[in-house]
C-alpha cells in the first residue's frame, strides 16, 4: 500500500503533521512507519496539546524520588521504602465495552507500577457515569464495576478506595480512572532508560494478537454515531496472565540482569521500544518474526500497533538470557529475544529478512508536534441572590434525607463489596472512609490514598475547581491521620480543539499547580485524557486527583465513625454558608449557576496541619472532612458509621440554619474529642489561629437539633444505604 | 508444628496464609504446584486465589496439578488438609469433599464480613474452640455450595457440615446467606473430618487492625489441637 495524505488523515493525523513526517524522513513513509507515527503522535501518547501546560506543574519535593516522565511516580516513605503510584484513564474503551475497558484499565496501571519493580499493594478508582435516568447508565456501571473487580480481584491486589459520580454530562462519555500504589525498596527501582550497545531486547508475557490496534488513536478522538464500530479497538484483558507476569518480573528483578524495562501499554510494542531507545539515546533493532504472535499472518503493521495486554519489553545484560528465560518458563510465559540495542539512534524493524521500518527515534519523540492551543479564560460567575425567606421554610431533616439518598452522596457499598478490599492482609481502612489505608507489610507504617474530583466546581470556575480538588485530596488524607506526600492526576476533558474546553484544561491545571505548590503536595505522575466528547458535547472538566500520604504509626490512624457518647464534636474551619454550586443548591433549589466556594490556601494548610498535630498527640477520636452536602451531611455520615447520634447546637451566626448546615465552604473538618481533652484541643486551635465551632455532643441514636428537627440514625441509614442497591436491582 | 501452603499459578492468598500460620507458631513451608513430594507436615493448606485464572471451572485445573496426588495421598492417610476459598473449590474438584461450588446467587463477587456457626466440634479443626459463632471474611464469586439431596442426606448423617452462615447470635437463616449456598453451608468436612473446605478466610482476621480477630481464635485453637 502506498501511503498518501488521505491514508494519513484516516490514521488521525492532520495534513500538516503528515507533511512534517515526510519532511523529517525526507521521503514518504511506508504503511508500517505511518502507523508508528500515528501511534506516537496522537494526543494520548504525545500530549501534544497539554505538554506546554503540564510543564508548569510543581513536580519536585523532599520526598520525590521520581516525578512525571517514567512509568509512574515514586516517593520516599523512609527506611529504604518507597511508594510507586500513578492514575490513568481508560475512558473511551470503557464506554464502548465496559467490562474489558475497565478491566484493562486496571491491568494497565498495575503494569505501570510493577514495571518499576514495585509490588502493587492497593488499587483505587474514580468512575463517572451519565444521569441515573439515562438508558445506558445502569449497564455501564455494572459492566465497569465487574471489570474492575474481575481484574483486581484476580490479581490479588486490594481495591481500597474510590469515587463514583453521576452527571448528565457523562451520558455519552463515561470516565474510568484507575490508580495503583506499589511498594518497592528505594535501591531496587527499575527504569525504562535503555543503556549499552548490543544488549538483548526481550519480549515477555502474552502473545501478540490483533486486539486493540489503534486503541490509543481511538482514545484521541471524539465519539460519533459509529461508535459501536470501534469495538475491535478495545483490548481484551487476562488478569491470570498478568498475575503470572507480575510474579515472574518480580522474581527476575530480584537479580541484577535487567538494564531497562517497560510495559507495553498504549501503542504497544511501538511506544515501549521507542521510549526505551529515546531515554537511552540509543537505537533499537527488532526482528518482528521473533515476536510471539497469537494469530497467523500478522503483518508488521499489526504487530507494532497491537495493544494486546500483559506484555513487557526488557533490555537485559548480555549473557543473562538463559537465566531469565528459566523464570518465565516456570511461570509459563512467552520469552523471546526479539532484537538488540544499537548506536544508530533509529528504530529499525525487520520482517521476513526485509527492513520494514527505519525511523530516527528523535523524529518520533522530540520532534513530535506540540500545540499552543487557543483557550478562553473563564469568568467567575456572579453570586446568586438566595431568597432567605424561601429557604428558611424548608425542613432540614427532609432535605438531609434527600441529600443522603442522592446518587452522588449515598453509600457505594454495592460497588466496593464487589472488589476484594482485604486480600494481602494489610487493609486497615476499607472503602467508605475518607481514604483507604494499607499497612506497609511487616512495619508500623501505613500508606493512605484517596481519589477525588469535583467536576461541578471545575465547570463553574476551572481555576477554583482545580485548586479545590487538590485541597480535597489533602483533607481526605489528613482526616485519616496521614501526612500528605504527593499526588497523581488524571485530567479528563473535552476536545482541546474547542477554546472553551481548552480553557477549562489550562485553568484547572493552573489551579492544581497553585494548590499543590502551596501545600507542598507535588504532582509526581499523571495522564491526560482529551476528547471526552460526543459530537460537540464535551464532559464537565473532571481532573481526578489521587493523593498519597503516610501514617508513621498505624495505631494512630483515624476513622470517621463516632466513637463514644458524650464526646464533644467540633467543626474546624470557618463556615460562611456558601450555597452556590452546593449539592443543596443543585438538588433542592435546582439552581445550577453561581461560583464554587472559594479556596483559601493558607487556611487549608493551617487547618490541616493543626489537625495533624492534634491527631499525633492522640487528641482526636474521629474525623471527617466536610464536602458535598455540608456540615450536616458530614456529621450524619459519622453518625451512620458509628451508630451514634448527635445533639446539635444552634449555630450562632447571622447566616440561616440552612446555610450553616448545607453550605460547602472549604477547608473544614468535623472532629470528635473527649471532654477531658477539650481544653488542650481548643488551646492548640487558638494558638494556631484555627477557627472552630462547637457543633454538639454525641448521643445514643438520634440526630437532634430541636423538637421539630430530629431523626433517628436508623432512619437516616435507610436513606443512605438503599438507593444504589435498589437502583441496580430494578 | 509443621505446615505447608501450596502455591498454584494464580494463587493470591498464599502469602497471607503463610503470615497467619507463622504468627500462630507453625513452621510453614511454601510448596510449588509442580513439586511432587510434600514436605513433612502436620497441616497442608490450599490457599485462596484464582488458580489457573479460574478458567474451565474454579479449582478444576489446579486439582490436576502435580503436587495434588501427594496432597490426596496425604489426606487419604489421615493428614489434615484445609482448603480456603479457591482451596475449597480445588478440594471439591478432587472429590476429597463432596458437592460443588456454583456462582453466587446474585452473580456478583462478594467481599465482606460474615458470621458462621460452628456445626461440629468433634474434629481436629474446631475441637476445644470456645466460640460458637465466628466472624470471618469472605471474598469470592463462586461460593454457592450445592449438592444432590442424597449427598446432602449423607453429609448431614455423617455430621460433615463444618460451618453455616448465620447472624451474630448464630441463627442460621436465609437472610444471612450471602451467596445462595444450600442450607447456608460455608464449609464442610470429608467423612473422616481430617479434610476441611471452607469459603471464609480466617487468615484475614488475625489482628485488631484488620477486619477482626476471630481468625486468631481459629488458628490458636488449631495449633493447640495439633500439638
Amino acid at each position: 500500500m502506498i501511503v498518501n495524505e488521505k491514508i494519513a488523515i484516516d490514521h488521525g493525523l492532520k495534513k500538516d503533521e503528515y507533511k512534517k513526517i515526510c519532511a523529517l524522513l525526507k521521503r514518504t513513509p511506508n504503511i508500517t512507519e505511518l502507523g508508528i507515527f500515528s501511534a506516537m503522535w496522537n494526543e494520548h501518547c504525545s500530549y501534544k496539546s497539554s505538554r506546554l501546560h503540564l510543564k508548569k506543574l510543581p513536580t519536585k519535593g523532599k520526598q520525590v524520588i521520581q516525578g512525571p516522565g517514567e512509568n509512574a511516580g515514586v516517593v520516599d516513605i523512609g527506611d529504604n521504602d518507597a511508594i510507586v503510584f500513578k492514575i490513568e484513564s481508560h475512558n473511551h474503551p470503557s464506554f464502548i465495552e465496559p467490562y474489558q475497558g475497565a478491566a484493562t484499565g486496571v491491568g494497565g496501571i498495575m503494569r505501570d507500577v510493577f514495571t518499576m519493580g514495585a509490588r502493587p499493594i492497593a488499587n483505587l478508582n474514580s468512575i463517572h457515569f451519565g444521569s441515573t435516568q439515562h438508558k445506558k447508565t445502569k449497564n455501564l456501571l455494572r459492566g465497569v464495576v465487574h471489570g474492575i473487580g474481575g481484574y483486581g480481584n484476580c490479581m490479588g491486589v486490594p481495591t481500597i478506595a474510590g469515587q463514583t459520580s453521576f452527571d448528565s454530562s457523562y451520558n455519552g462519555n463515561i470516565l474510568v480512572n484507575a490508580m495503583t500504589l506499589g511498594l518497592v525498596k528505594k535501591d531496587k527501582i527499575f527504569y525504562s532508560k535503555a543503556a549499552g550497545l548490543n544488549k538483548p531486547v526481550i519480549y515477555v508475557g502474552s502473545k501478540t494478537g490483533r486486539d486493540g490496534i489503534h486503541g490509543a488513536s481511538m482514545a484521541s478522538a471524539s465519539f460519533d454515531d459509529k461508535i459501536e464500530e470501534k469495538k475491535p479497538t478495545v483490548q481484551v484483558g487476562d488478569p491470570f496472565t498478568e498475575k503470572l507476569l507480575l510474579e515472574a518480573c518480580l522474581e527476575l528483578m530480584a537479580g541484577d540482569s535487567i538494564i531497562a524495562i517497560q510495559d507495553m501499554g498504549a501503542a504497544g510494542l511501538t511506544s515501549s521500544s521507542i521510549e526505551m531507545a529515546s531515554k537511552g539515546n540509543l537505537g533499537i533493532e527488532i526482528n518482528l518474526n521473533n515476536v510471539p504472535c497469537r494469530e497467523t499472518k500478522m503483518t508488521p503493521y499489526e504487530i507494532m500497533l497491537s495493544e494486546s495486554q500483559e506484555r513487557m519489553l526488557i533490555v537485559l545484560e548480555n549473557g543473562k538470557e538463559e537465566q531469565a528465560k528459566k523464570i518465565f518458563d516456570k511461570w509459563n510465559l512467552d520469552f523471546a529475544v526479539i532484537g538488540k540495542t544499537t548506536k544508530s539512534k533509529k528504530i529499525e524493524l525487520y520482517f521476513d529478512s526485509e527492513k520494514v521500518a527505519d525511523i530516527p527515534v528523535n523524529t518520533l519523540v522530540e520532534n513530535s508536534p506540540m500545540y499552543d492551543r487557543k483557550w478562553k479564560k473563564a469568568k467567575l460567575p456572579k453570586k446568586n441572590k438566595i431568597n432567605k425567606d424561601e429557604i428558611n421554610i424548608l425542613k432540614i431533616i427532609e432535605i438531609l434525607k434527600k441529600i443522603l439518598a442522592n446518587p452522588n452522596v449515598c453509600s457505594k457499598e454495592w460497588i466496593w463489596q464487589q472488589y476484594d478490599h482485604t486480600v494481602m492482609g494489610d487493609t486497615i481502612q476499607k472503602p467508605g472512609g475518607d481514604s483507604g489505608v494499607v499497612r506497609v507489610h511487616g512495619t508500623n507504617k501505613a500508606v493512605a490514598a484517596s481519589v477525588d474530583s469535583s467536576a461541578v466546581y471545575c465547570w463553574a470556575h476551572p481555576l477554583t475547581g482545580g485548586k479545590q480538588v487538590v485541597c480535597e485530596s489533602f483533607r481526605n488524607l489528613i482526616s485519616v491521620g496521614a501526612k500528605p506526600i504527593a499526588i497523581t492526576n488524571c485530567l479528563n476533558f473535552g476536545s482541546p480543539e474547542n477554546e472553551e474546553n481548552m480553557g477549562e484544561f489550562v485553568e484547572c491545571v493552573q489551579g492544581i499547580g497553585e494548590a499543590s505548590s502551596y501545600l507542598k503536595f507535588p504532582v509526581v505522575s499523571g495522564n491526560v485524557s482529551f476528547y471526552n466528547q460526543t459530537k460537540d458535547q464535551g464532559i464537565k472538566p473532571t481532573p481526578s486527583i489521587g493523593g498519597v500520604g503516610l501514617i508513621k504509626d498505624y495505631n494512630k490512624m483515624i476513622t470517621m465513625d463516632f466513637k463514644e457518647v458524650d464526646n464533644v464534636v467540633l467543626v474546624i474551619g470557618k463556615t460562611e454558608g456558601h450555597i452556590d454550586q452546593s449539592l443543596f443548591a443543585r438538588v433542592i433549589l435546582d439552581e445550577k449557576n453561581g461560583p464554587p466556594p472559594e479556596i483559601n490556601l493558607f487556611n487549608e494548610k493551617n487547618n490541616g496541619e493543626t489537625l495533624l498535630k492534634l491527631i499525633d498527640n492522640n487528641l482526636i477520636k474521629s474525623a471527617h472532612d466536610i464536602s458535598l452536602g455540608g456540615i450536616i451531611t458530614a456529621v450524619s455520615k459519622m453518625c451512620l458509621k458509628g451508630n451514634k447520634g448527635i445533639n446539635l447546637k444552634k449555630p450562632k451566626y447571622l447566616i440561616s440554619e440552612i446555610e450553616y448546615f448545607f453550605g460547602e465552604d472549604q477547608g473544614r473538618y468535623i472532629v470528635e474529642i473527649s471532654k477531658k481533652d477539650q481544653k488542650k484541643v481548643l488551646d492548640t486551635l487558638d494558638k494556631n489561629a484555627v477557627h472552630y465551632d462547637e457543633l454538639g455532643t454525641i448521643n445514643e441514636n438520634m440526630l437532634f437539633l430541636d423538637e421539630k428537627t430530629k431523626v433517628t440514625i436508623d432512619e437516616l441509614k435507610g436513606f443512605n444505604t438503599r438507593w444504589l442497591k435498589e437502583y441496580m436491582s430494578n | 508444628m509443621k505446615s505447608a501452603v501450596i502455591t498454584f499459578p494464580g494463587s493470591n492468598c498464599d502469602r497471607d496464609m503463610d503470615v497467619a500460620l507463622k504468627k500462630f507458631g507453625f513452621k510453614n513451608k511454601m510448596v510449588w504446584h509442580q513439586d511432587i513430594e510434600l514436605p513433612k507436615s502436620d497441616l497442608v493448606v490450599l490457599p485462596g486465589g484464582f488458580s489457573y485464572g479460574d478458567y474451565l471451572r474454579c479449582g478444576s485445573m489446579a486439582s490436576k496439578s502435580k503436587i495434588m496426588q501427594s496432597v490426596i495421598n496425604f489426606a487419604n492417610s489421615g493428614g489434615m488438609v484445609m482448603g480456603i476459598c479457591n482451596g475449597f473449590q480445588i478440594l471439591v474438584e478432587t472429590g476429597l469433599v463432596p458437592g460443588v461450588l456454583l456462582r453466587n446467587k446474585y452473580l456478583e463477587f462478594i467481599c465482606k464480613n460474615v458470621f458462621v456457626k460452628i456445626n461440629n466440634k468433634n474434629n481436629g479443626y474446631f475441637k476445644n474452640i470456645s466460640n460458637e459463632v465466628l466472624e470471618l471474611h469472605i471474598a469470592h464469586n463462586e461460593g454457592n455450595y450445592f449438592c444432590t439431596n442424597d449427598q446432602l442426606k449423607e453429609i448431614e448423617d455423617n455430621t460433615q457440615v463444618a460451618i453455616n452462615y448465620c447472624d451474630p447470635e448464630g441463627k442460621i437463616e436465609e437472610p444471612f446467606n450471602p451467596n445462595g449456598s444450600i442450607k447456608n453451608i460455608a464449609g464442610i468436612f470429608n467423612k473422616e473430618k481430617n479434610v476441611l473446605g471452607m469459603m471464609p478466610h480466617p487468615e484475614r482476621m488475625i489482628d485488631h487492625s484488620l477486619s477482626g480477630e476471630d481468625g486468631s481464635h481459629f488458628f490458636k485453637n488449631l495449633i493447640n489441637n495439633l500439638k
